[in-house]
């Protein structure tokens, strides 16, 4: 056995710490019977409680969820298709660039790609009437325009390491280009696009900064209602809220894990198998 | 005409391409492929025959596997037309043409079992499905991989998988096999093995199989006729042995086992012999058969080495004709041959393959010795290009 020296304990130590720290103290601070945020009054739930009667928060968090759901899903449709363009199109003039252009939106400030998308939308009601006002469609397009380049990314990366000569053996065998695609493309990446799917959600479930911009009166998603309360002022209400928001999240994240590890061992053992009979 | 029996009972004909009346089934016409400034195929003309195992042999870069991927559909040629049993393919669609191919890296499909794999070209044909069980267990069982029908290609072996790849270009029962590189993948000792087999189900089915590969040993086992390519031309077509005795050009013979070259010039050129003047030898070259070229013309004579032999003492018969010393530099032994590389004394080096005949003699040739070397007058192949 290795002896660890003190110094890298106390390295280790504090990465973690600097990491942890301020969630672990936001989820206990979240059980405070206190109504002042930074004085401990003893443990307490009632904030949970609070928040399911808070009608507002309740329809900013729904409203959040659809969104999310629905841009993910748009995205991931036409992230594939450029995902699937740019993996498959062949060589030519300008494909770098074209290839760069799709993936700017993953570095452009929000700030721009939200006031951009404002620009348009107010314009395009001038000129023909829709989308009319802003609020819930307007959210989706802007949600979609930013998460599309993420699902292209995943899904072209994925595609390049596919070889390709599995669906020419498939054209081979009589399969015609689009059939190909369904029977074949997809099913072979789908990992890659629901991986794609997840990032959009969370994305979009997450963004702030666009979504202030292109927002209409009637529709608050939830990081808008959390940052603006927190302006008037932090509750412990919110701090429950953000404790809810951080379990979902762990969740997700050790399920997807317990997956992934099972589809490893699985896999692991199917090849013990093939190379035992292969003897 | 002549007529062997296969395994199951079919009569083919040995060899069709010397039968005038025998059409074509494959013909390739004048077919150049272009990429770019870069000529990947070079007009290409062959006719290949029913029931051949013919094989396209070169190496990387030779356009072997371009003129392959024509004769799939997957390449169009930028001029040429390829013709199937009389059909021409220009305007056909890889997915309507009565051609498979089995791929270098099998292509299986991973997230389909063995089975459905198999199934997968039946399937898109709309054949019915207690048609489409039938047919693919009785290419299972042609493949010898009954038992391992439900499994996914990760779970088999690379022995298995290529077995699945064969299968599944079979099934469909197409007019030509093309197989790229199909052993290219296996190692040793179960690609030795694999080649007979790969012989015997192509002779139980009857299909025309054209097969590419780089490996020279691989295409002589197998193949009923092969043709060697060079930077996208054909250098030339015959059987194994037509090729190995008979080369036609210096980059046939090379490319094909070893030979040693001796440049020389034709001293005297009558229809029963041919003499050659040759420093390199440092003797005259003398061949039993009449050769089509003026006197005077510089040529090449390739020997195999195993067509030479060596001895201390001077051969008994010594017309000063291909007989010619020199001192052994290197031996290798391989138990049931020995590879001698001799320096002769114009300098050159020519490498002789011996058969072991005796057990360790008293006095085996050794480094450094006096040797003299010879061969038959059969044995050299006149060569100008």
């Amino acid at each position: 056995m290795m002896r660890r020296s003190g110094f890298v304990l106390t390295m280790l130590a504090f990465g973690y710490a600097f990491l942890y720290v301020p969630i672990i103290l936001l989820i206990i601070y979240s059980f405070n019977e206190s109504r002042l945020v930074t004085v401990w009054g003893g443990w307490s739930t009632k904030w949970y409680v609070g928040l399911l009667h808070n009608q507002q928060m309740l329809s900013a968090a729904w409203l959040s969820l659809r969104i999310a759901a629905l841009s993910a899903t748009i995205s991931v449709i036409l992230g594939t298709m450029a995902g699937m363009a740019m993996a498959r199109f062949g060589r030519f003039k300008g494909r770098t660039l074209f290839g760069g252009m799709i993936t700017a939106p993953l570095v452009m400030p929000e700030v721009i790609t939200g006031l951009s998308l404002l620009l348009l939308f107010v314009s395009l009601e001038q000129l023909i009437g829709w989308p009319e006002g802003r609020g819930m469609t307007t959210i989706t397009i802007a949600h979609v325009t930013f998460t599309m380049a993420f699902v292209a990314v995943i899904v072209q990366s994925r595609l390049v390491s596919l070889d390709e000569s599995i669906e020419e053996a498939a054209m081979d065998l009589g399969a015609r280009p689009a059939k190909i695609f369904f029977v074949i493309t997809l099913p072979i990446i789908s990992p890659a696009i629901v991986s794609g799917w997840l990032l959009a959600f969370t994305l979009s479930l997450d963004d702030l900064v666009i979504a202030s911009f292109v927002s209409g009166p009637a529709s608050t998603t939830l990081p808008m209602v959390i940052f603006s309360s927190v302006r008037l002022g932090v509750t412990p209400e919110i701090n429950a809220l953000a404790t809810i928001i951080v379990a979902i999240v762990t969740t997700g994240i050790i399920a997807a894990g317990v997956i992934m590890a099972r589809q490893e061992r699985i896999r692991r053992i199917d090849e013990q198998m093939a190379s035992a009979s292969n003897a | 005409m002549a007529q062997t029996t296969t395994q199951s009972g079919r009569k083919i004909k040995l060899e069709p391409w010397q039968d005038p009346k025998e059409q074509p089934y494959l013909r390739i016409e004048k077919v150049t492929k272009k990429f770019g400034d870069f000529t990947a195929v070079d007009d290409v003309s062959l006719s290949i025959y029913r029931g051949e195992f013919f094989s396209l042999l070169g190496g990387s870069g030779s356009g072997k596997t371009t003129l392959l991927r024509m004769l799939a559909g997957f390449e169009t040629p930028t001029s040429g037309k390829i013709f199937i049993d009389g059909v021409d393919m220009s305007n056909i669609p890889p997915y309507e043409r009565p051609v498979n191919m089995m791929f270098q890296s099998y292509a299986l499909f991973p997230h389909m079992t063995v089975e459905q794999n198999i199934a997968f070209g039946l399937k898109q044909d709309r054949v019915p499905r207690d048609q489409i069980r039938v047919r693919v267990a009785e290419v299972l069982d042609l493949v010898q991989l009954g038992r391992f029908a439900k499994r996914r290609p990760h779970q088999l072996s690379g022995g298995q998988r290529q077995r699945v790849a064969l299968a599944r270009s079979l099934v469909k029962r197409p007019k030509l096999l093309l197989l790229d590189e199909p052993l290219g993948a296996l190692d040793r000792r179960l690609r030795e093995q694999t080649q007979f087999e790969l012989v015997n189900i192509q002779e139980q089915v009857g299909i025309t199989f054209v097969i590419v590969t780089h490996d020279q040993e691989e295409a002589m086992t197998m193949s009923s006729r092969i043709a060697v390519m060079n930077s996208g031309w054909i250098a030339q077509v015959g059987t194994p042995a037509q090729i190995y005795e008979y080369p036609a050009t210096k980059f046939v013979a090379e490319f094909i086992g070893s030979v040693n070259m001796f440049a020389g010039r034709i001293l005297e050129d009558e229809p029963d012999h041919v003499l050659i003047q040759s420093e390199e030898a440092g003797c005259d070259l003398y061949i039993n058969h009449g050769v089509p070229v003026p006197l005077g013309t510089p040529v090449s004579v390739a020997v195999r080495p195993e067509k030479m032999s060596i001895s201390r003492e001077p051969p008994p018969v010594d017309s000063g004709r291909n007989v010619t010393r020199g001192t052994v530099r290197e031996i290798a032994y391989l138990g049931n041959l020995s590879n001698y590389l001799i320096e002769l004394d114009s300098g050159k080096m020519v490498r002789i393959t011996q058969p072991n005949f005796n057990r360790l003699t008293e006095m085996p040739i050794t480094w450094e010795d006096r040797v003299h070397v010879s061969w038959q007058p059969f044995a050299g192949v006149v060569l100008t290009q």
